[in-house]
């Protein structure tokens, strides 16, 4: 009986904990991780070096967002934008350094 | 003694080569660097037979395109662009009088510079000018009826060689040099340039396709694709070459697409026409 009653507590607890894991992100961190991608993106489209993953990256975000599961949105936009950053940093790296291919 | 070590260093500033040379425009050098590199890497295959692009480096494959090219699938594609091309526009007047020669055999002369304009202007461009002077919608420049168009005045063209000339203006230098960054650049989350398959690893493979060299490259465009399923335009090409590579592709005929048809045209100068093509 008491077993059993220490389980129904563990059961209990353990709903509880995912339920709070799955609420951890608010539709309001979703808006601020997407935006930050979004602008990212933006500078890499100035730098005509967008790569079309982190648009799927985005897109899957806004996806996930829409069906209120903000953790995995969140986490989708900041791949997002650490894939908008990669591909600003080849730019910027490969404006000098496509020299350095050319056949002479 | 002071003049004299400032006479020396003055001196040895004049002889020693300017810093700046590795970054000055020269088509020419360019072009005598890129022909020997490709020739002297694959020795046995004839100047010529570059345009042909993977066939010129894989037998096996060369003897599958000749036999398909006995019933060529390129060949519904040049009949309707000579309907269309002889069809008038609603004006009375047709594609014919938009171009020199009334548009036949002219391929091998485009793209060119436009120092009205300040742009490279490609055949698929002035086609679309053409058309949009006439009253007509400018076509989609990816393939349907803008590849039916350009197969048939390629065709028209074919063994004429590569004639781009780069005129005495800095624009047109400009724009060359522009299409020769954005050819080895790398892009995309593969990290790859043009020149990473086609000027780097020609005859090699990504997976079943065995890679074209840079070299006559563009000479058989527009091309039926079996990956395709249908024609395509160069526009097609480099959209296609750039998703490949997990790249955003930017709009058809943008003019970095037409920098880099320009830059690549010119390292054909000479070779000769050979569209439209059929690739695997």
């Amino acid at each position: 009986m008491y077993a059993r009653g220490l389980i129904g507590l563990a059961v209990i607890l353990s709903i509880g904990s995912f339920t709070n894991a799955a609420s951890a992100a608010s539709a309001d961190d979703f808006k601020a991780a997407f935006a930050k991608a979004e602008a990212a993106n933006k500078q890499a489209g100035d730098l005509k070096n967008q790569w079309t993953t982190t648009a799927q990256q985005l897109k899957a975000a806004q996806a996930e967002a829409a069906a209120g599961d903000y953790d995995v949105a969140v986490t989708d936009a900041q791949q997002a934008e650490a894939l908008a950053n990669a591909s600003i940093a080849q730019a910027k790296e490969q404006a000098a350094a496509w020299k350095q291919a050319v056949v002479h | 003694m002071r003049r004299a070590l400032l006479l020396a260093m003055a001196t040895l500033a004049l002889a020693a080569p300017p810093v700046f040379a590795a970054d000055t425009t020269n088509p020419q050098a360019d072009f005598r660097a890129f022909r020997k590199y490709f020739t002297e890497r694959f020795p046995k295959v004839p100047l010529n037979d570059f345009v042909n692009g993977p066939y010129s480096m894989d037998a096996g494959l060369r003897k599958q395109w000749e036999e398909i090219d006995a019933f060529p699938p390129y060949q519904f594609a040049v009949d309707k662009g000579k309907q269309m091309f002889d069809t008038p526009f609603a004006n009375g007047k047709t594609y014919a009088d938009c171009f020199p020669n009334k548009g036949i055999g002219i391929r091998q002369n485009y793209p060119y510079f436009d120092s009205k304009s300040g742009e490279v202007i490609t055949l698929d461009v002035a086609l679309n000018q053409c058309r949009e002077a006439n009253g007509e919608k400018p076509f989609d420049y990816n393939k349907d009826d803008m590849a039916a168009l350009t197969a048939y005045m390629a065709f028209t063209s074919r063994g004429k060689p590569f004639a781009i000339e780069i005129p005495d203006d800095p624009r047109a230098l400009a724009a060359y040099e522009k299409g020769k960054e954005y050819f080895y650049t790398r892009r995309g989350q593969l990290n790859f340039s043009c020149a990473s398959c086609h000027v780097q690893n020609p005859g090699g493979h990504l997976r079943t396709e065995v890679l074209a060299p840079a070299l006559g490259i563009v000479a058989a465009l527009p091309i039926y694709r079996s990956e395709w399923g249908g024609m395509g335009t160069t526009s097609r090409r480099l959209t296609s070459c750039n998703s490949q590579v997990r790249a955003a592709p930017l709009k058809p005929e943008d003019p970095s697409y037409r920098d880099v048809e320009y830059f690549l045209s010119y390292m054909s100068n000479g070779l000769p026409v050979s569209g439209p093509g059929a690739r695997p």
